[in-house]
This record gives structure tokens, sequence and C-alpha cells, in this order.
């Protein structure tokens, strides 16, 4: 797939979070010559209703009215650049994946449940194995019915070793037996797939946390990523989870779920602002190759695009 | 459920209550503030102003002023309203006498659906039915067998057949149910976009096809703004019943709930609560109301208990209490029981007031299961008199139960602190202070 293809293909899966939050935005500029109160009410609402939340439209509002104030603008055709201007500072952050010095690099997919976290090992094992690594999954959602099954017929599609014990087995075993099987193995990336469980539950939390410590045994530098799956029409306790999981499981980037629909996933922009969080990748379909890499070059003039279709 | 919405509603009538009466500045400010909540809340922002504006209307009409505290009445608006948008009244399922009847549940991905069919099917059974699943989600890897296994799991029939298509399972599932003496049959379907125009063409298919009497939308309540979009088209092309509000046991705040009921006028009729299967709730318009001010959920508690209470034992323990004669082993029934109305955490949130503090406190489940082992390597006779417990049965009831001996002095104190209060109790002295000083045990 090509750069363009790619970009076309985000672009796709964003254009409609991009035909309200933009055209709702046009709309409300091409009816105003100048920048007046309204208008700035009416930014914040196509804001909030992107799930961007209250906290962090309120700072985005009170920025670009204090530009707006300081820099003198008046004309409101100003208000979009602006607006993307202030978007992309929330998402600034380095793009581009760690990679770690010794092999097998380990990641952990972790999230709530029904996110899309077997669907994004799934396809993030295709999108590593077609740049040559060598990949093998941990099965350690060993909970929900049938998730093996779900796993396996991944693994099939992407063509990837996979390791799976009996339902109800520790997920700490699977992942030790998994990470030393992939060193042993000569593996380039692991992949632990886990339950879905509420942030709220701690025991469940407390295995995270165990995983990890078990993973450490075999790669003391192990999980060296670990992926908080968000599904884009997740609202504001998309927050509250991600600061759960950051906690608990030491979560270093998001792949957010779900952008084919028309959810805007707005609460990224909060999560971003308040932990730093970057997002990794970015889902924009069902098939085995809708996982992009997150860009927020990408991210934001998809956003922001002229309508063309 | 709700609790972040019930906590900053209770900041903000804390605040007004402090007043001596409503002005248009003070109620204006605890308007913004509902608007707030609202939106972190997740309730839709149009669904948020249209909510602001009624309240507002109607509590600057009323002379509120006069006589009662200012903040009560606000919160009984909120609340009134709350209610009323929320649904007013509690809609059960509605079925049928024709066999079999037919459900079909349908949403977007994630959101439950599988695991919402079987608590369904566990639910309906419970009330004399004989449901079959129907597993007809062709399309996401082993979601037959997933429905299978749940099915393994409750002991309920599963139909399904590999390679046919949804709408052919579907079709067949009726003969089948029909064949075989089965009542109802819960049509579990594939998630879908909303705008997935070939998904959806699929579930007017198998609607199409089957006339379900009932169709059912389920939502997560971790849904934000979307909750709207997808619940009317949804609406548009399926004309659903009711509404399944799905992982209410996080800490979400659920207002899709509100949203969603506000914009297309349905019911809400199930929530569901957990992984196991049992965990599936009557939804309440009252109640959630009750929660999201912070009033507490005591009427859930209430019946809870009486669920998990068996008549007999309670009086007899009524008795036992009036005599002064609450041993270790009563203490152990009644850990017992509350073992079996849920985690204690979800109990516990459901009383007045307790809901905010515990929200952020760890709770110790175990705690309960040490507390029994402990009284379980007492000897009958300790149990009964637990002052004959010396050191060395001390030393022993710890070896036995895995504990500490420290473990075991702490247990003995507090229950003894326990049999003080309940004597408090019996001498009808029990007040705000004796409530105030009981701890539980952990």
């Amino acid at each position: 797939m090509g750069l363009l293809d790619r970009f076309k293909k985000v672009k796709d899966g964003l254009s409609r979070t991009r035909s309200t939050l933009v055209e709702r935005v046009t709309k409300a500029i091409s009816k105003k010559a100048k920048i007046d109160d309204a208008l700035i009410d009416e930014i914040e609402e196509s804001l909030l209703s992107s799930d961007v939340g209250f906290d962090a439209t309120e700072r985005i509002i009170s920025d670009i009215r204090a530009r707006v104030k300081a820099e003198g603008y008046e004309d409101a055709s100003v208000l979009k650049s602006l607006l993307k201007e202030e978007i992309s500072k929330y998402l600034a952050m380095p793009d581009g994946t760690q990679t770690s010095a010794g092999k097998p690099h380990v990641i952990m997919i972790v999230g709530v449940n029904g996110v899309g976290k077997t669907t994004t090992v799934g396809k993030l094992s295709y999108n590593f194995r077609n740049d040559g690594k060598r990949v093998l999954i941990a099965a350690a959602d060993t909970f929900r019915a049938a998730a093996n099954e779900q796993l396996k017929i991944w693994a099939d599609r992407a063509g990837v070793e996979i390791v799976q014990q009996e339902p109800g087995t520790d997920p700490g075993a699977v992942a030790y037996d998994a990470v030393s099987a992939a060193k042993a193995r000569d593996v380039d990336v692991v992949l632990i797939d886990t339950a879905g469980r509420l942030h709220t539950k701690t025991n469940l939390m407390e295995e995270l946390k165990k995983v990890r410590r078990v993973v450490q045994k075999v790669i003391p530098e192990a999980p060296h990523e670990v992926f908080l799956v968000l599904d884009a029409v997740t609202g504001q306790n998309g927050l509250v989870q991600a600061r759960q999981f950051l906690e608990a499981a030491g979560v270093t980037g998001i792949v957010l779920t779900k952008l084919d629909g028309t959810a805007k996933g707005g609460i990224v922009i909060a999560i971003s602002q308040e932990l730093k969080l970057p997002v990794k990748y970015i889902g924009v379909g069902e098939g085995i190759d809708d996982l992009q890499p997150f860009k927020r070059e990408t991210f934001v003039d998809a956003l922001f695009a002229e309508s063309q279709d | 459920m709700f609790e972040q919405i019930s906590e900053k509603f209770e900041g903000i009538f804390r605040r007004l209550s402090g007043q001596a009466r409503i002005t248009d500045e003070n109620i204006s400010d605890a308007v913004r503030e509902v608007r707030r909540a609202l939106l972190e809340g997740d309730v839709n922002y149009k669904v948020a102003r249209q909510f602001t504006e009624d309240v507002q209307k109607v509590a600057v009409g009323k002379d509120v002023a006069k006589s009662l505290n200012p903040g009560q009445v606000f919160v009984k608006i909120v609340y009134d309203e709350m209610v009323k948008v929320l649904g007013g009244a509690t809609s059960e399922l509605e079925l049928t006498q024709e066999i079999p009847n037919v459900v079909m549940i349908a949403g977007l991905q994630g959101s439950g659906k599988t695991t919402f069919a079987a608590k369904l099917a566990n639910h309906l059974r419970s009330k004399g039915r004989y449901p079959l699943l129907v597993a007809c989600d062709v399309h996401r890897p082993a979601a037959i067998d997933q429905l299978e296994t749940l099915g393994q799991q409750l002991g309920i029939p599963v139909y399904s057949e590999r390679g046919a298509s949804a709408v052919d399972i579907a079709s067949k599932s009726i003969d089948y149910a029909r064949k075989n003496a089965r009542d109802i049959a819960i049509i579990d379907t594939a998630g879908r976009l909303h705008v997935d125009e070939e998904m959806m063409r699929e579930a007017e298919g198998v609607k199409d096809a089957v006339k379900p009497h009932r169709i059912l939308f389920v939502v997560d309540s971790m849904t934000g703004q979307d909750a709207v979009n997808t619940a009317q088209e949804f609406n548009r092309r399926l004309n659903f019943d009711g509404v399944v509000l799905t992982k209410l046991d996080g800490d979400a705040r659920g207002g899709a709930a509100m949203s969603i009921r506000s914009v297309v006028q349905k019911p809400i009729k199930f929530v569901s609560l957990g992984e196991k299967l049992d965990q599936l709730e009557v939804f309440h318009p009252d109640r959630m109301a009750s929660r999201i001010l912070g009033m507490g959920d005591v009427v859930t508690l209430v019946e809870k208990v009486q669920e998990q209470v068996d008549e007999k034992n309670a009086a007899r323990l009524e008795q036992r209490l009036k005599k002064n004669e609450f041993t270790l082993e009563d203490f152990r029934d009644q850990l017992r029981q509350i073992k079996k109305m849920g985690p204690l955490k979800d109990v516990l949130s459901m009383i007045p007031g307790v809901s905010g503090a515990i929200r952020n406190a760890t709770i110790d489940e175990k705690a309960l299961v040490r507390i029994e082992a402990m009284i379980n390597s007492m000897t009958i006779s300790e149990r009964e008199k637990p002052h004959i417990i010396d050191g060395r049965r001390r030393k022993r009831i710890a070896a036995g139960s895995g504990t500490t001996v420290q473990d075991i002095n702490r247990l003995l104190k507090q229950f003894s602190e326990m049999q003080r209060m309940f004597k408090t109790l019996s001498k009808g002295k029990f007040g705000r202070a004796a409530l105030a000083n009981m701890r539980f045990p952990l």
C-alpha cells in the first residue's frame, strides 16, 4: 500500500469525523465575516460533540480567545487554522515506535471489554509480519469465552505463531511461556493479548501487574510497549480508563479503534493533554490491513482537509 | 454507576443549600454546573442543554424562595426532570403468548451483545421460560463459539450453523425452537457500525425473516456523544423496542442512557453489570435518577437483600439479636449472605452517602473469605463463646485458617464491638451515633 493510499484510508476513516467537526466549523464560519462570541460558542459545541470533553474544550477555546485578542484577528476565516493549530498543539508528541536493542520486542495490549483488543493484536501482527518481522502472539485472554478461537483465526490470517493454553489458565503463565518461546525461537515481536477488564476491578488490574512482572523474569526490560486500546465511541470515561491503565499496566501508547464510524475519538485530545500519552495507531476498518500508524500531521490534516468526495 | 455525576451534584447542592433563598444568579450558577456535570457525564450536549433549560424553567416558575430550603427544592426539580427524561416508570420486557417469542439483539461491535444475550436467556429461564440462543454473528471470528460456550455454561441450548448466512440461521432457528419446545428465541446478531450499509441491510434482513416480537438495542455505558447518532440510525433501520445499557459496573457516568432515551424515545429495559451471567437488572428510572443525584440506590439494595435472605433465618437472627445471643456462627451466616449479594463494592455503593467515599477506596473482597476461614477453623463452642479463645487456641485457629494471630485478635475485638453495638440496638437506642461507629470488620 502506497503512502498516498494510506493517507486516503485515514482520511476516509475520518471523513465522518470531519463531516461533523469541520463542516460545522466551516458552516459556522461561512455565516459570519467577523469573529464574535456566538461563533466561538459554535466551535465550542463542535468540540464538545466530538467527545473532546469539557475541560479540554474549555482550554482550547480560551487559548483561541486569547490568541484572537492578542494577535488581533477579526476575520472569521482564520478560526479554522487556529483551531487546527490548537488541536495539533495538544497532540504534539514524538511519533515513531521505540525499538529495543535486543530481541524480542514485547508489546502488551490492554483495555476494557469490547474495544477491539484481539482484533488489534491480529492487525498489528499482520503489520509487523509485512515489515518482515517474525511475530508471536501470546493468548493471555484466558477468560472470555472463545477468545482463544478468535485469536487463533487472526494468527492464521496473519500467518504468525501463537502460544495458547487451556481457558482458565493463569494469564501470567501464558505470557511467560510465550516470551520464553519467543526468546528461544529468535522471534522479533511478541504481542500479548490480555482479557478485557474494567479499570475499576482492582483484582483484575493487579493481574495485569502480575503479567508484567512475570514477563520481566524472562526479559527484564519487557514489556517494551504497552498499548491501551480505546474505542472511538468512548466518551469521557476514556480519560479515567487511561489514568487507571497507565497506573496499573504502564501504558506507553494508545490504539484508537473503530474510527470508521461516526464517533470522533476526541477524548484522545484530552488524554494527550493530561497524560501525554501518544496515539500510536488508529483502526479504520474491519480488514486485516485497516490499522494505520498514527501520524499527527496526517490525523489533523485529514480531520481538516476540504471535502473532496 | 453514575457515581461521578452524583458527586458533582452533591457539591453543587451543598453550595446551594448554604444559601437562604434562590436568586436568579445562584440558580444560574447551579444550572451551569448541572450542564457541566451532564457534559462530563457524556450526556449529549443538545440533550444537556434541553435538560438544563427545562430545569431552569421549572425552577424559576416556582415560588421556591419562601419557606423551603432552596437547595432541596432544586434537587427535587432536577430529580423529577431526570426521572422524566429517563422514562418515568420501569419498563419490563413484554412478551406475547406466541411460541416462540423472538427477541432480536443488535448494536455496535463490542457493546456486549453476546454476553447480554446469554444473560437475558438466563433471566428469562429464571422466570420459567425455555429460551433458545441463536448465534447469528457469522462475521466476527469465533463469535459463534463464544455464544456456544456461554450456552454450555448456562445449560441453555444454542442454535447455529457454520457457513450459513445470518438470515438463514435466524429463519431456521424458529422452526428449531418450535420443534424443541423452546418458547423464546434470542437472536444474537453481529456487531455493526450504523454507517456500514451492507451490515445494516443484513440486520434488516434478519428482522424481515423472523419478524421479532421485540428488538433490543445494546449500548455500552461508556459511550460518548456518538450514542445519539448510533441509536438514531439503528432506530431508523430497525425501529427497536428497547435499550440495554451494558458495563454499568464500571465508573462510566452513563450519560448515554439519558441521551438515547430523550432522542429516540425508547425505554431502557435492562442494565448489565458484569461478566457473570446473573448480573442483569431491570432498569429503574427513579433509582437511576436517585443515583445521579447522590441519593443512593436504597431500593435496589433492599431488593438484593430480600432476594438473598431466607425469611426463617432472618427471623431466627432477629430473635438472637434481641436476646443478645449473636454468635460468630451467626456472623458467618451473615457473611455468606453478603457474599451472595455480589461484590461488596457494588453493595456498599448503593447506600446513600457512601458512594463517593467508597469509589476510590480499595475494598479487599478476600477479607470476607479470610474471616470465614478463621471462623471455620474454630470449634463450635469457640464460635458460641468467643471469650474462651485463649492464646493457644488463637495460634491453632491462625494455623488452621492460614492467617496470623494478629488477624484473629482483630476479628475477635471487632466482633465484640459488634456485639456491644447490637446490645444498644436491641435496647432501642439505635441512632445515628451507633451507626456512625459501626465498622465493618475488615
